[in-house]
């Protein structure tokens, strides 16, 4: 059972398992799964300003998914802490050499050490990838509606134009930054 | 604010998808890397698979009309499919973003479990992202 709950799982165990959360909060609640709403409800529990889109009872609203959340720190910290996985991920072998030309040295934990540590914060390339990243995944999330969690995964299990058409967006982004900004960046 | 029973079963089913987050290293930067390289099947397996069984669960919950612990009749809100231009920009900056950072908002609180805590940067970087959205809300197109 140790080694089970420490050893890595494959895309046919845990694909299901992320799908089932679908079901399992519209059965606990009614809840439709979807992460990023949670930025709002901080936004709204502090809404500097007076900002309309954040006047709302977010504690009537969000209370259970600020839950969820906090159970998925938890998560983190069961599957990541306390029974992590002694060994290095088993990445594509191309994967890792493309990220070695672009001077990635480091492929021990789940984020690069180069850019995921607070002495980076100093460098414009740290500035980059943590603040404008994050910056990017919570104006685009609610710009576009919703996250990976929202739009794929919620959206696309009930089938969603407006979904599909998010996902065709998420992964415009994501191809452009990783083939044509990250190797400028880096 | 939350029942003690709710605020049980929202930690308990957001529990177990963190777990399954580390475990199956969706969290991992370079798992992102690997997918948007198309160098590796995994993640394009999980999500499949994830919305397959959401697809099929959300098909019977809609046809046999099924309740929620509640007693409610669980409805689905659907979403506007003509607001195109919202989900193309917005989608398109998320996108941007998600390779970037190498984590989408899940998986930023895992990792935040895990120890990593340099992922508070992201985390209040992606809560000025929100809230810079909502206050330019009226003057972006939709």
């Amino acid at each position: 059972m140790f080694e089970f709950l420490t050893q890595p799982w494959p895309w046919y165990i845990a694909g299901p398992i992320v799908g089932l959360t679908v079901p399992m909060l519209l059965i606990m609640g009614g809840k439709m799964f979807g992460i990023s709403e949670n930025l709002r409800h901080v936004c709204a529990s502090c809404n500097i300003g007076n900002v309309e889109f954040f006047n709302y009872d977010w504690k009537k609203n969000g209370a259970w998914n600020l839950t969820f959340v906090l159970g998925v720190i938890f998560g983190g910290f069961l599957g990541g802490y306390i029974f992590a996985n002694p060994e290095p991920i088993q990445l594509a072998t191309s994967t890792v050499n493309d990220l070695r030309e672009l001077g990635i040295t480091d492929f021990t934990g789940f984020v690069p050490a180069e850019l995921f540590n607070w002495e980076v914060l100093g460098s414009g390339t740290g500035l980059i990838v943590l603040v404008l990243g994050g910056f990017l995944v919570g104006f685009g999330a609610r710009y576009a509606g919703g996250c990976t969690s929202g739009h794929a995964i919620s959206g696309l299990s009930d089938l969603q134009l407006a979904s599909l058409i998010a996902v065709i967006g998420f992964f415009i982004g994501g191809l452009i930054m990783t083939w044509f900004i990250y190797p400028i960046i880096l | 604010m939350i029942s003690a029973k709710d605020f049980l079963k929202y930690l308990s089913a957001g529990t177990l998808f963190g777990f399954v987050l580390m475990k199956s290293e969706v969290v991992s930067w370079f798992r992102i890397q690997e997918m948007f390289r198309f160098d590796a099947f995994h993640m394009y397996g999980i999500i499949g698979l994830a919305i397959v069984v959401g697809l099929i669960s959300i098909q019977i919950i809609k046809r046999r009309n099924v309740k929620d612990l509640e007693g409610n009749i669980i409805t689905i809100p659907p979403k506007d499919p003509k607001q195109v231009t919202r989900y193309i920009v917005g989608g398109s900056l998320f996108g941007l973003g998600w390779a970037l950072l190498g984590a989408c908002p899940g998986p930023m609180f895992a990792l935040l479990g895990s120890g990593i805590t340099i992922i508070i940067v992201p985390i209040v970087a992606a809560l000025a992202g929100t809230y810079t959205y909502g206050a330019l809300r009226s003057k972006l197109p939709h």
